[in-house]
């Protein structure tokens, strides 16, 4: 463990973050914080900086300038501190399909560096916690695409993380899987993991304790979604992001 | 609930087994090796199938051949032979001998192609109508070359002894021809050191650059990347498997060709696994390269045929001969990695020579890896800044 590290109030702590590209500003000082525990819906149109500011929190980018700390450490000096208190899933599907279903939990407990014995827990709690016991010694690639998705979520919380990246985790699920891919996420915040999620679907922003819009490498709006809604006055989520996406079309 | 309350990885047991992220990484390329039945059986059967088939290689047109002519008793006929031979642009008399007792060794060090043998008398033996002798000993660990050599010494002397003729009647020169080291021309004999370069390649080259690729065009890269592997973990995972698989596909061609073609091998065995070791980071590093700059599997198979594959066919000797190459053509060959481990396989192989006659190939090879390694791991780094 790092000397200066202490328990963050915050999870996350970004004060004007910014990424240039030569002369392409992606991100353009962007500030916010994430609480603890909290379900944070982080939005914008393609291209809006997104995936640039994403990349900057989980350590795979350095910021042009500005600060950001994440569970309680910094992006510029510890990103591999970072990498460890972190869980990540992607939108395309992180898991490998020529994997059975226990040989990538026990890929992605080696190199988070679990003991064997604690992979070993942990896989069985994974297994009963998701119902895939019977499916444990079958390829990923032969499971269905909503378990596939429910795995890769549990697999990505193997080491316990501080905080969760995920990143459009419900591309291409059915709503039924869909919701019971929230009823997980809504478990894992409870049980005190942020969850950082970006999402193409604005009735998932409704999901979210708070959301923040995202448009050309600004942050437009942030807040609870009943209270952006209030403020933009309209009726839905998918409304307020028109308003602040595509100020011509609304 | 506070966050930091929640156990850290791995600490709540910090004497527990534990097996490392790069173990747990290189379990999981095993099993997308093993899993790959389709890819294995193709990378399996390829080697075998070419030491089948390549029992045939191609004639080529050599120029410049490195003669050592042996004369223990000059006479106006041996140098009117050895002007003769000098006169054409083929051959270029680099050592006269008194005895052939010093060719073995220079035959060894590489430093002539072949010898021209006079016997004492030859003069006198013309003049008086008798059989005057003449024998040429070939470096035959090229049996193409070696057939040429002698057909263009033979030449050369059939036209002096015609010569001869016109000027005083009934000349009569015996041909006697040797080769040396493979005597018996078995194109298999050169193919295999080839083969083992090409198997090396294949796998090093081409499946690294084509399995890091695919993780990144499933996009499990970015997973790994975000995990904490650090980069050189990722290509060590990645190729250490490989390097095994490669060794043993080597193993496998060369029992294939002592087993059946009765291929000699009278080096070290555990010198060449040891320079093949180098030749594979070589040509890792180049997988590695193409990987880190191409973002689909077919691109970087495509580059992988056509960076690494093609110039160590066409351009390392394994068919065509350095030494027939134009002069340009030679000049590029030096940079092919397979021309310099091709010439270390057949020195271990079919002359049995030591390190210190392959010293300067080696030294290639290792500066190739130390340069092309630190580029790899640079440009494989710089694309996740």
């Amino acid at each position: 463990m790092n000397e200066q590290h202490s328990a963050p109030d915050a999870a996350i702590v970004v004060h004007d973050l910014t990424r240039r590209f030569g002369s392409f500003v992606a991100v353009n000082a962007i500030s916010f914080s994430v609480a603890r525990g909290e379900v944070f819906g982080f939005l914008g149109a393609n291209g809006a900086g997104k995936t640039t500011a994403i990349r900057m929190l989980t350590g795979l980018l350095l910021p042009t300038s500005g600060e950001a700390t994440v569970a309680g450490y910094d992006v510029y000096r510890q990103p591999d501190e970072i990498r460890r208190h972190i869980g990540y899933m992607s939108q395309r599907f992180s898991l490998y399909e020529d994997l059975t279903v226990e040989e990538n939990i026990e890929l992605f407990g080696g190199i988070y560096g679990l003991s064997d014995q604690r992979i070993e827990e942990r896989t069985r709690e994974l297994l009963d916690g998701l119902g895939l016991r019977d499916v444990r010694r079958r390829l990923v690639g032969g499971i269905p695409l909503g378990w596939k998705q429910k795995l890769a979520f549990s697999v990505a919380l193997i080491h316990n993380p501080d905080i969760v990246f995920l990143d459009e985790p419900t591309g291409g699920v059915d709503p039924v899987t869909r919701r019971q891919f929230w009823e997980m996420i809504y478990t894992t915040a409870a049980a005190g993991t942020t969850v950082f999620v970006t999402t193409h679907y604005m009735d998932e922003a409704e999901y979210c304790d708070r959301v923040s819009v995202m448009v050309d490498g600004r942050i437009a709006a942030m807040g609870a979604p009943a209270e952006l809604r209030r403020q933009y006055g309209v009726a839905t989520f998918d409304d307020v992001f028109l308003r602040l996406a595509r100020p011509s079309a609304a | 609930m506070s966050t930091m309350a929640k156990p850290t990885p791995g600490a709540s047991a910090p004497h527990a087994r534990r097996r490392g992220a790069l173990t747990a990484f290189m379990i999981k390329e095993v099993w997308h090796i093993l899993r790959d039945r389709q890819t294995l059986l193709v990378i399996l059967a390829i080697p075998l199938a070419q030491v089948v088939l390549f029992g045939y290689a191609l004639r080529t047109d050599i120029n410049r051949i490195r003669v050592a002519v042996v004369d223990p008793a000059p006479d106006y006929a041996t140098i009117a032979l050895r002007s003769r031979l000098t006169a054409t642009p083929r051959f270029e008399i680099t050592h006269v001998l008194a005895n052939a007792a010093p060719l073995e060794t220079l035959f060894r060090r590489g430093g002539a192609d072949m010898a021209i043998e006079l016997e004492p008398g030859f003069g006198r033996h013309l003049k008086a109508g008798e059989p005057a002798r003449v024998a040429f000993v070939t470096d035959a660990s090229d049996p193409n070359s070696s057939t040429t050599r002698q057909a263009y010494a033979t030449a050369v002397v059939n036209d002096f002894a015609a010569q001869m003729g016109d000027a005083g009647g009934g000349v009569h020169i015996t041909l006697d021809q040797r080769m040396r080291f493979n005597p018996t021309l078995a194109s298999v004999n050169l193919f295999v050191p080839g083969l083992i370069a090409l198997v090396l390649t294949l796998i090093s080259a081409l499946m690294t650059a084509i399995s890091l690729t695919r993780e990144k065009e499933r996009g499990t890269l970015e997973t790994l990347l975000v995990s904490p592997l650090r980069p050189w973990q990722i290509i060590v995972g990645k190729v250490a498997p490989y390097i095994v698989l490669g060794f043993l596909i080597a193993l496998l061609v060369l029992a294939a060709a002592a087993g059946v073609f009765h291929v000699p091998f009278r080096g070290s065995v555990a010198l060449l696994l040891g320079e093949s070791l180098l030749y594979t980071l070589v040509s890792l590093a180049l997988g590695v390269l193409i990987a880190a700059r191409t973002t689909s599997q077919r691109t970087a198979m495509m580059a992988a045929l056509v960076g690494t594959m093609m110039p160590n066919v066409l351009l390392s000797g394994i068919i065509f001969p350095i030494a027939s190459m134009p002069g340009w053509l030679r000049a590029v060959s030096v940079i092919v990695p397979a021309r310099w481990f091709i010439v270390i396989a057949r020195g271990i192989m079919l002359e049995g020579v030591g390190l210190a006659n392959l010293w300067l190939e080696t030294a290639v090879l290792a500066l190739m890896t130390v340069v092309l390694l630190a580029a790899a791991v640079r440009s494989f780094s710089a694309r996740l800044a």
